[in-house]
């Protein structure tokens, strides 16, 4: 009887198994086929290969292809800056911030408030860097507020509280906080001033052809990931987030101040975001308040990919989802003769993630976690 | 027990807080500022709730002295420590708190007097200042803000001096002014089906609102009603309780019985406006149902709920319309319903078999993934000669039953519809609820290793709980396609997600009654994401007042108003907590 209710049960068990087996070499049969076909596309579009799904391929030329890597790595800088939000508060806390693509989404509506004031003011054209430099500081100040009066109010009464509560109040969050935006600054989209033309234009390098707002991206981007490197690992302050995201108990018998550091790391978390809402309005000049929906989404999606609590897998984790949502579509979804690919780009970064989470569910780097959190 | 009970007396009751008071002030000022920033004043003050007295804008103001003013008094009453005397100091508390809201109002006139910030806050205008000084000198409606402000303040104070029935009283009278004032579109509806607009003429103004005579009369019933009646309800209560088991069961089913002929006679009184309504949230009582069996009997937090009403939708559409791009085999709706569920059924299994192992937060970001995968194919050029892309499907038929066709020019028909199918829900609920599998959805919940360890096979469990939370909502996505005639991919964003979300935990997580209360609340009142509610001028407040209410109802009252037993306990488990922590203190001392 036994032996019988247990081959019962492994089986059961098994389908479902098998299933997942099957969706996993699905994902990578697709993306073999597809990079195959792309790879017979470059060398021949004549070639049957290429012309098997996608008769009217033609192939990517190299600077189109560049052009798409480095509009994917621009956007992935800016996925890394909010990941990094996302890593630093479940390593610490153990839950899903939803509402932090949120707090991207004030810095980027503080930038625009800000820029637009200073170039009714004359200043924007005339002292550009320095106005860069004024958006920044305001934007990084209210998204950190924000952050902070978050944690306060709503995530700290729930310390404690079973896992799924705190997520869910944090989509509240989100939600409250997107539509706060949409009463108090009207619906619509709103835009940011143009930019100096001497920024915009195209530079090249080392064989790239950049042009000045994305090298700024990138380079901002490589700016903050280094002062969040050196707070996190060389002062004391990252030293307690450290010992705290580690163990929370052992950490406060230390003479750690858990709330604190936990604020902290909110604070840091907001800043960062601040950071990356500027440079979505430097990218794409127009912020909306469902901007940090999407981002937000994509920005978790790039902490799992590169390993949740691991910062520097954050940041490469935004850059490899940046990259592929970029080019995935062209290199890997065309040739395989799928219509209005660039619509598909999204549903690419969706399926990254859940790709990542059913081949190597702890990331491409590892994740660092407590144990309890690690469940 | 003599003892503590001494003890407890001569415990100090702790005197008033002054300093929480200030706090709350100042939570009061930022409120009223920040409300009237969001433009509610100005937005809600077409609806009047009392006319010409009080509207909707100014009621939005209103409450915040009141209601804070009484949070700010209220105690928590701990074991063993004696209530503090209620006395006049509490009056001066409750104004402070109320003369505090009002200087943020003052204060906000003052700005919008002096400064312009039109530029980023929208509602920064002229308009606002003149609602804020009611029509009159700015100077004049700063004194009356300090006056009425003071005033709300200190009612909201002498709520806790005052004795519990007066206190109760008050509320009811309060509270029953306010919903029949909401009510006016359903209560108008209704008694034009039985020809007793006198009534409503009378108590109601006709462009929204009580008319003050109709204020003093819902009041004075609400205070006499409940006198009228009093015992009675309590005595029959009390007599069916004394009846044995099965005679009781009998009495039950016969009220049962009664409530639902009385349901199914209802749509033939009601008028279109009130029948679409009832529509509208017997839609979402259906989406609410099948969540609450994911959520809240499983405890898996989908948040892509909206893919499976939108292959519901969708299948019926491609199925039943002569429109549909790809293949339009043109089938009667039952027949494919019955496709409909099959289709959904595999797709709950499709995307719950990779999703079902992983940690529950990472599961309910890659479910929102699936929702809106699921979206972005539906509206993609390369499904479009199956879906029809961003132009949808259009020209659905709607349900032939043989004595008429159910479609949305009929909404009396939808509503039978829609109340059949939630019948059959809320039945398919209850009877899976107190089955095996309800029993082991309910051990996964609340420990998923503990369950294992006992001998539940939680992936196919779970993996039934998507199952079964798919095919209900698509029922609801095979008759919304159905009411509406034409379906696009707008209509299944990921809002419609967290707005089911939102009515099953407002209504209470894993209790039918509850998840019914919240969507005939919520969708009822405020309005699902693209049909009107009872309230329809509050449009883009809509769903900033879901957002704060989600947020509120997990801090404050995560079981729900209509809780849950079993789920009560497990959230606030304090004890419990608190027993498991003295153990792993022990466990840690333990050598081995």
């Amino acid at each position: 009887m036994t032996t019988t209710h247990d081959a019962k049960l492994t089986s059961r068990v098994l389908w479902v198994d098998r299933f997942l087996t099957l969706i996993r070499i699905t994902f990578i049969v697709v993306i073999s086929v597809g990079l195959l076909a792309f790879v017979a596309q470059q060398i021949n579009p004549q070639n049957p290969f290429a012309q098997w799904a996608n008769p009217d391929a033609t192939g990517l030329t190299a600077p189109q292809f560049k052009g798409l890597l480095v509009t994917g790595l621009a956007q992935g800088a800016m996925y890394g800056l909010i990941a990094l939000g996302y890593s630093m508060v479940y390593g610490v806390l153990g839950f899903i911030n939803f509402a932090h693509g949120e707090v991207f989404m004030v810095g980027a509506m503080s930038g625009m408030i800000t820029s637009n004031k200073l170039a009714d003011a004359g200043l924007w054209e005339d002292a550009f860097l320095l106005c860069l430099l004024f958006i920044v500081v305001t934007s990084i100040l209210l998204s950190t507020a924000t952050a902070v009066i978050m944690e306060r109010v709503a995530y700290r009464p729930l310390r404690g509280a079973p896992r799924l509560i705190p997520l869910i109040t944090s989509i509240g969050v989100s939600f409250f906080l997107q539509n706060l935006s949409v009463v108090l600054l009207g619906p619509g989209a709103k835009s940011y001033p143009t930019l100096p033309s001497w920024l915009s234009q195209k530079r090249s390098l080392v064989g790239f052809q950049i042009e000045g707002t994305k090298l700024l991206v990138l380079l901002t981007a490589a700016v903050s990931m280094a002062g969040l490197w050196f707070l996190v690992e060389r002062t004391r302050t990252g030293k307690a987030m450290r010992a705290v995201a580690e163990d929370k108990e052992i950490a406060a018998l230390m003479g750690i101040d858990v709330n604190r550091t936990i604020v902290k790391t909110f604070a840091v978390g907001g800043a960062m975001a601040g950071v990356a809402g500027i440079l979505w309005g430097i990218l794409f000049r127009s912020v909306i308040h469902t901007t940090g929906f999407l981002p937000g989404i994509k920005a978790f999606s790039a902490a799992v990919v590169g390993g949740i609590g691991n910062l520097g897998g954050a940041m490469a984790g935004g850059l490899s989802l940046g990259a592929a949502e970029a080019t995935a579509p062209l290199v890997l979804l065309e040739p395989l003769g799928v219509d209005g690919v660039s619509q598909l780009r999204d549903a690419v970064a969706f399926a990254v993630l859940i790709f990542v989470l059913l081949v190597r569910p702890s990331g491409l780097f590892g994740e660092r976690l407590s144990e309890d959190e690690r469940a | 027990m003599t003892a503590t009970a001494n003890d407890a007396s001569t415990f100090e009751a702790p005197g008033l807080d002054w300093r929480r008071q200030i706090r709350f002030s100042a939570i009061g000022a930022l409120s009223c500022a920040f409300i009237a920033l969001a433009g509610m004043p100005v937005g809600l003050d077409r609806r009047s709730i009392v006319y010409p007295v009080l509207s909707l804008g100014y009621l939005s103001l209103f409450w915040v002295p009141f209601v804070l003013a009484s949070l700010a008094g209220s105690q928590v009453v701990l074991e063993g420590m004696g209530e503090r005397e209620r006395d006049t100091r509490d009056l001066a508390a409750g104004a402070l708190v109320g003369l505090g809201s009002a200087l943020g109002l003052v204060g906000l006139m003052i700005l919008v007097k002096n400064f312009n910030l039109r530029d980023p806050l929208v509602n920064w205008s002229p308009q606002l200042l003149e609602l804020l000084s009611f029509n009159r000198s700015t100077t004049l409606g700063m004194l009356l803000w300090v006056v009425l402000g003071t005033t709300l303040g200190l009612l909201g104070g002498a709520m806790h001096v005052v004795p519990a029935m007066v206190r109760a009283k008050i509320l009811t009278v309060v509270l029953s002014v306010l919903i029949v004032s909401v009510l006016q579109t359903f209560l108008t509806d209704l008694l034009e089906g039985f020809r007793l607009e006198v009534f409503t003429d009378f108590i109601y103004y006709k462009r929204g609102g009580l008319e003050i005579l109709g204020a003093l009369l819902v009041a004075v019933l609400a205070i006499a009603i409940p006198l009228l009646v009093a015992g009675r309800i309590k005595g029959l209560r009390a007599r069916v309780q004394k009846m044995p088991p099965d005679e009781r069961s009998r009495v039950n089913l016969v009220l049962l019985g009664v409530g639902a002929a009385l349901l199914l006679v209802l749509p033939f009184f009601l008028g279109k406006i009130a029948n679409e309504l009832l529509a509208n949230v017997g839609l979402f009582v259906l989406l609410a149902l099948g969540l609450n069996i994911v959520v809240g009997l499983a405890g898996i937090l989908d948040l892509g709920y909206v893919a499976f009403f939108a292959v519901g939708g969708y299948t019926t559409a491609v199925l039943t319309s002569p429109n549909s791009p790809g293949f339009s085999p043109e089938l009667p709706w039952p027949v494919a319903l019955i496709v409909v569920v099959v289709l959904t059924g595999l797709v709950g299994l499709f995307i719950g078999a990779p999703v079902i192992r992983m940690r529950g937060d990472y599961l309910a970001i890659v479910t929102l993934g699936f929702g809106e995968i699921i979206r972005l194919l539906f509206l993609s050029d390369w499904l479009s000669g199956w879906f029809g892309g961003a132009q949808g499907i259009t020209n659905i038929p709607g349900v032939d039953v043989g004595i008429g066709t159910v479609k949305g020019t009929d909404p009396r028909s939808v509503f039978l519809l829609v109340l059949v199918f939630c019948g059959i829900a809320i039945y398919v609920s209850w009877r899976l609820e107190h089955s095996r599998l309800g029993r082991a959805w309910m051990a996964i919940r609340e420990d998923e290793d503990v369950a294992e360890a006992m001998g539940v096979n939680t992936t196919s469990t779970k993996l039934m709980a998507f199952v079964v939370g798919a095919v209900l909502a698509s029922f609801s996505g095979a008759i919304f396609s159905a009411k509406v005639g034409s379906i696009f991919p707008t209509s299944f964003i990921m809002l419609v997600s967290i707005i089911i979300l939102v009515v099953v935990i407002v209504g209470g997580m894993g209790n039918i009654a509850g998840v019914i209360v919240g969507a005939v609340v919520l969708i009822g009142v405020l309005g699902g994401p693209k049909q009107p509610g009872l309230l329809q001028e509050l449009g883009q407040f809509k769903l900033l007042i879901y957002g704060a209410l989600l947020v509120w109802m997990m801090l404050k009252r995560p079981e729900g108003l209509v809780p849950n037993v079993r789920r009560s306990r497990e959230l606030h488990q304090e004890e419990f907590l608190q027993d498991a922590w003295l153990k792993g203190e022990i466990d840690e001392e333990d050598p081995s």
